[in-house]
């Protein structure tokens, strides 16, 4: 099979190449923008509390660093994609390429945004309270190492994509089903990523508002950041079945486009949920912190408030599920 | 490969399923979400009314949840039906 007359070889190399671009392209979206975001709230910090200028350069720079890790992440991937050994050329490795880089693109996006918020906010929150600076600084360290899971699900994906033999599966509907896994767990970590960056930054408001319930607070941030992860644990799911399974060989239109559509499916419903889970757990953490005798109500209402709000990535993956095993 | 009208069409309603839920799931997700944050902050602000604000958190959220089985529906009957 060759497409417009190219060879396996030459094929494969634009595939790597336009993956690679994809991948350091997009993925630098995220953490350009949350890196902003702490600077820009630093400086305020300082301006409000010029005294504390030092604490608050350093928790911006530790913050920056962690929000930067998921561009570093694609700044792998993008360079993995442009010198590996190609050794067995062809349309599925081609597409299996492209879609590491796909997903190592969008994947980054989230983590690199949401890392950035709590990093401002304790920023912020150090020029409020400087006497519990390093508990702020502790806090916002954990909220943003979660913020980066998807991001890391991310390249996991991308790695196994890279690096899966192709030798032997059947083009049609492989291919698909491999950019079908790539855009599942890269769009379904932009809404977790995310999400999990508004609890995070509540968190650090919160501790330093009331640092008194700093317990209370980070295990409130916890349990909303587990629950707000979810959505890219159900495309993480969906790409393991669509890069695992053999499937028959089937040169019909519908039978690849309906592996690629479980993949988007999946990855564009994961976004809003993942999205709508950090803004509950904002809400909770925040007040948690103002009430922390009702912290017990608070975590209640908010596992409540987030399960409805994930049902929709339960329905996405519902009808991901029936495109990749009934029709 | 060759592409048949009948195997075009069965396509396009696949790939329109994706995109229905898929599209679809965005928005009830974050609006749901935000019903739950407000719901949050009103229980702060008043923990003696929790059972009446739950209720009222899950019947608004019921309703942004509408447009989010509206889009299953219609995967379901471009998946099933069409």
């Amino acid at each position: 099979m060759t497409l417009l007359g190219m060879d396996n070889l030459t094929l494969t190399h634009i595939a790597a190449y336009i993956g690679g671009a994809a991948a350091m392209g997009l993925g630098a979206i995220g953490a350009a923008t949350g890196e902003g975001f702490t600077a820009s709230r630093a400086s305020e910090a300082i301006a409000r509390s010029q005294e504390n200028a030092g604490d608050i350069i350093k928790n911006m720079l530790v913050g920056q660093a962690i929000s930067e890790s998921a561009s570093i992440f694609s700044l792998v991937i993008a360079i993995l994609l442009l010198f590996l050994e190609v050794s067995d050329p062809g349309m599925v490795k081609a597409a299996s390429l492209l879609a590491a880089g796909v997903c190592m693109g969008f994947g980054a996006i989230g983590s690199g945004v949401g890392a950035g918020i709590p990093a401002g906010r304790s920023c912020l929150a150090i020029a409020r309270q400087p006497a519990v600076s390093a508990r702020i600084t502790t806090n916002m360290l954990i909220g943003t190492a979660v913020c980066q899971t998807p991001a890391i699900f991310a390249m996991v994906v991308a790695l196994i994509l890279l690096f899966k033999p192709t030798g032997g599966l059947a083009a049609f509907p492989t291919w698909a089903a491999l950019v079908g896994a790539g855009l599942s767990t890269g769009l379904a970590a932009i809404g977790s990523g995310y999400g999990g960056g508004m609890a995070a930054g509540a968190s650090c408001e919160g501790v330093s508002r009331q640092p008194e319930t700093t317990t209370a607070v980070t295990t409130t941030m916890l349990v909303g950041q587990a629950v707000a992860q979810t959505p890219s644990v159900f495309g993480l799911l969906i790409s393991f079945i669509l890069m695992f399974r053999s499937f028959p060989e089937s040169t019909t239109l519908s039978a690849s486009v309906g592996l690629l559509s479980a993949g988007l499916c999946m990855g564009l419903g994961g976004i809003g949920p993942g999205i709508g889970n950090g803004l509950t757990a904002e809400g909770a953490v925040r007040w948690v912190a103002r009430r922390v005798d009702y912290s017990g109500d608070l975590m209640r209402i908010m596992l409540v408030g987030q399960a409805v709000s994930q049902s929709t990535a339960i329905y996405a993956m519902v009808v991901s599920l029936v495109l990749i095993f009934v029709v | 490969m060759a592409i048949e009208g009948a195997d075009l069409i069965k396509a396009a309603a696949l790939l329109g399923a994706g995109l229905s839920m898929g599209l679809g799931a965005i928005g009830p997700g974050v609006g749901e979400g935000m019903a739950a944050a407000k719901a949050c902050e009103a229980i702060g602000r008043n923990p003696k009314e929790a059972g009446l604000l739950t209720r009222t958190m899950l019947v608004g959220q019921a309703v942004a949840e509408s447009t989010g089985i509206y889009s299953l529906v219609i995967a379901l009957l471009l998946l099933f039906v069409v």
